[in-house]
């Protein structure tokens, strides 16, 4: 008597969402972090918002294969919105994080029938547009957005009525950690869905989804609006612990670094774009001590080497499941190459 | 009007001599190269430095311009882009991004932040009027020199045996090289040839376009529009696309300049939704 197909695929999916020791550890050390290092805290709040900014991207280029050179055109909004929010509705943080999360993801989700259409070049092509536009439009409307001064004087009440934020910035870590773990949550429970499992079928080789019975194209839009407003909460969460906002938030260096940042801690796994984000504000906050006004040729000199001596063989999700093989005396998964196009 | 026409059409046929190298690496190689304009500033670079420094002739930075681009340009393919034809586009992206970025940071240490100025040749500056029509002897200099490149270039690519044997290549590389013919060494050729002229097209344009290490950035999405607006079927593709958009370029800025860069954007964005693949597509390529 065989088990049916739908309970097999459910233990799979199940397996696969299991918590392991390892994630636990992570956390553990996120949180230790905030009181170990009191005053490094605004470095840590940068990496968790960096972080929950790379895990967003990861969405859509690691689990339904979109690249995208503009995707900091939701965070921009998303860190506008929050600016404009405390300053013209309430000071409530919680509040404007939901607001920008709702503007940022209704601009992912009109911008996501841009990215139906044509090759990945198109596509390449008309996010980085899209950011542009955008960048474009932020610094023209000064009206608004205080065009190239930026936004200041934002003031935030407190958390929830009860978080004040702090001076050294700890409330600050501690809610972009708590933002960031809840929407890791949800972005686990999405990846480990059948939902998720589509996307990876339509990545593999979208042609072939579609005969499945998966419709590629609702489900893109569908995980590109998610993927959306991630990066604008992760916007607001910048707007709401540095008390600032500049067009800057909108730059084309801020898409090129995300993308760093997911490719340095691995594609395709969530927690990619965590360790990307460690390692890489780490990096930089070294490199700008080191040489202040040329860390950008150690970056883009980074970019070379990783991909010239191959990304896969660099990929710290692979490095963990082979520690794990030797530690448990498992054989490790066999390694599948990160993206096939079909080509 | 007519005038802002004639500037439209110079500014469009240096943006062709600039991105027609991306033309053939990004639409028929199939490459995802955005460090394009890095080729470009390191040209506009060797000019001002011959002028500035060693106080040379202005003609005779343009082949030097083109020469340095296309050593360095074929430089970079032996050791590095060569690898990455066949990578992820994903992996492309990365790649020349951080080219980019190396080449911004790199001509800021060595040459600094500052604006480019470099002083033309006399009898190319200033402006005279033909007709009524207010042109500028260096944006005719300019049509003259590009339009003779462009023919140049479509008669090598559609008549000689380079240019079919290119076609040849980039259409089926494995097919090509079972009929003998040197794959590597025309990707080599090809990749000089367009780096090279987008160091001519940088030594021409700085008195245009200014120069600074931000070019490859500031410039990278005109040439990308050209590209894909363009389409891969010939080099006449490309070649109408750059003078629609500098001829759009010029009057946008003319005529409402509150806009800014928005016109570009939103008419590449429709253009893509609309052709996805460009003005013109070709048949039989990959």
């Amino acid at each position: 008597m065989s088990t049916p197909h739908s309970q097999i695929a459910a233990a799979f999916l199940r397996r696969k969402a299991a918590w392991s020791p390892l994630e636990a550890g992570l956390w553990g050390l996120a949180l230790a972090a905030a009181f170990l290092f009191p005053s490094q805290q605004l470095l840590l709040s940068e990496i968790a918002i960096l972080a929950l900014f790379a895990l967003s991207l990861d969405l859509i280029v690691g689990y339904a294969g979109i690249l995208s050179l503009g995707h900091a055109a939701f965070f921009g909004i998303g860190a506008y919105t929050a600016g404009l929010f405390s300053l013209h509705v309430s000071a409530e943080p919680l509040a404007g994080l939901a607001a920008s999360a709702v503007v940022a993801g209704l601009l992912g989700l009109a911008t996501s029938f841009l990215v139906l259409r044509g090759s990945d070049l198109t596509r390449l092509m008309t996010t980085f547009g899209v950011s542009m536009l955008l960048a474009e439009g932020a610094n023209q409307a000064a009206w608004l957005t205080g065009g190239a001064d930026g936004l200041s004087g934002i003031l935030l009440g407190p958390i929830a009525g009860t978080f004040d934020f702090d001076l050294w910035g700890r409330t600050g870590y501690l809610y972009s950690l708590a933002v960031l773990f809840i929407l890791l949550l949800v972005a686990r429970r999405i990846v480990h869905s059948p939902f998720g499992l589509s996307l990876k079928a339509i990545k593999r080789n979208s042609r072939r989804a579609a005969m499945l019975g998966i419709a590629p194209n609702r489900r893109i839009v569908v995980i590109y609006t998610i993927s959306a407003l991630y990066a604008g909460m992760a916007g607001a969460l910048l707007t709401q612990t540095t008390s600032f906002v500049s067009p800057d938030v909108l730059a084309f260096h801020r898409s090129a670094d995300v993308l760093l940042v997911l490719v340095l801690g691995g594609v395709g796994y969530l927690y990619g774009g965590i360790i990307g984000a460690v390692i890489f504000t780490l990096l930089r906050a070294w490199l700008s001590v080191v040489t202040p006004q040329y860390w950008m040729f150690w970056i883009g000199l980074i970019l070379v080497a990783l991909v010239v001596i191959g990304r896969d063989r660099l990929d710290p999700a692979r490095a963990i499941a082979l520690v794990r093989s030797r530690l448990l005396g498992r054989p490790a998964a066999k390694p599948v190459p990160l993206s096939e196009d079909g080509r | 009007m007519l005038t802002i026409l004639f500037d439209g059409i110079a500014y469009g046929m240096l943006l062709f001599v600039l991105a027609c190298g991306l033309a053939v690496t990004l639409g028929l190689m199939n490459f995802v190269n955005l460090a394009h304009g890095a080729f470009a500033m390191a040209g506009g670079y060797v000019t001002v430095v011959m002028m500035n420094r060693y106080g040379l002739s202005f003609y005779w930075c343009l082949p030097a311009a083109f020469l340095a681009a296309a050593l360095l340009g074929a430089a970079l393919e032996v050791t590095l882009y060569r690898r990455l034809y066949a990578a992820p586009h994903l992996d492309q992206v990365l790649f020349s991004i951080g080219l980019v970025f190396m080449a911004v940071a790199g001509i800021d240490y060595f040459m600094g932040g500052q604006q480019q100025l470099i002083s033309l040749p006399p009898e190319l500056s200033g402006r005279f009027s033909l007709f009524g029509v207010g042109i500028g002897r260096y944006r005719l200099f300019i049509i003259i020199l590009c339009a003779l490149l462009t023919i140049a270039l479509q008669l090598t690519l559609t008549r000689t045996r380079i240019g079919s044997q290119l076609r040849a290549a980039v259409d089926d590389g494995r097919v090509a090289r079972g009929l003998g013919i040197n794959v590597s060494r025309i990707f080599v050729l090809t990749f000089a040839l367009g780096s090279g002229l987008a160091g001519l097209g940088g030594a021409l344009g700085v008195e245009l376009l200014g120069l600074d290490p931000n070019f490859p950035l500031k410039y990278l999405i005109y040439f990308m529009i050209v590209v894909t607006i363009g389409g891969t079927s010939s080099i006449t593709g490309p070649f109408l696309a750059a003078l629609l958009l500098g001829v759009a370029d010029v009057a946008g800025k003319y005529y409402l300049p509150s806009l800014g860069a928005f016109i570009i954007y939103a008419v590449m964005i429709a253009f893509l939704i609309l052709r996805p693949h460009g003005l013109f597509t070709r048949e039989g390529g990959k």
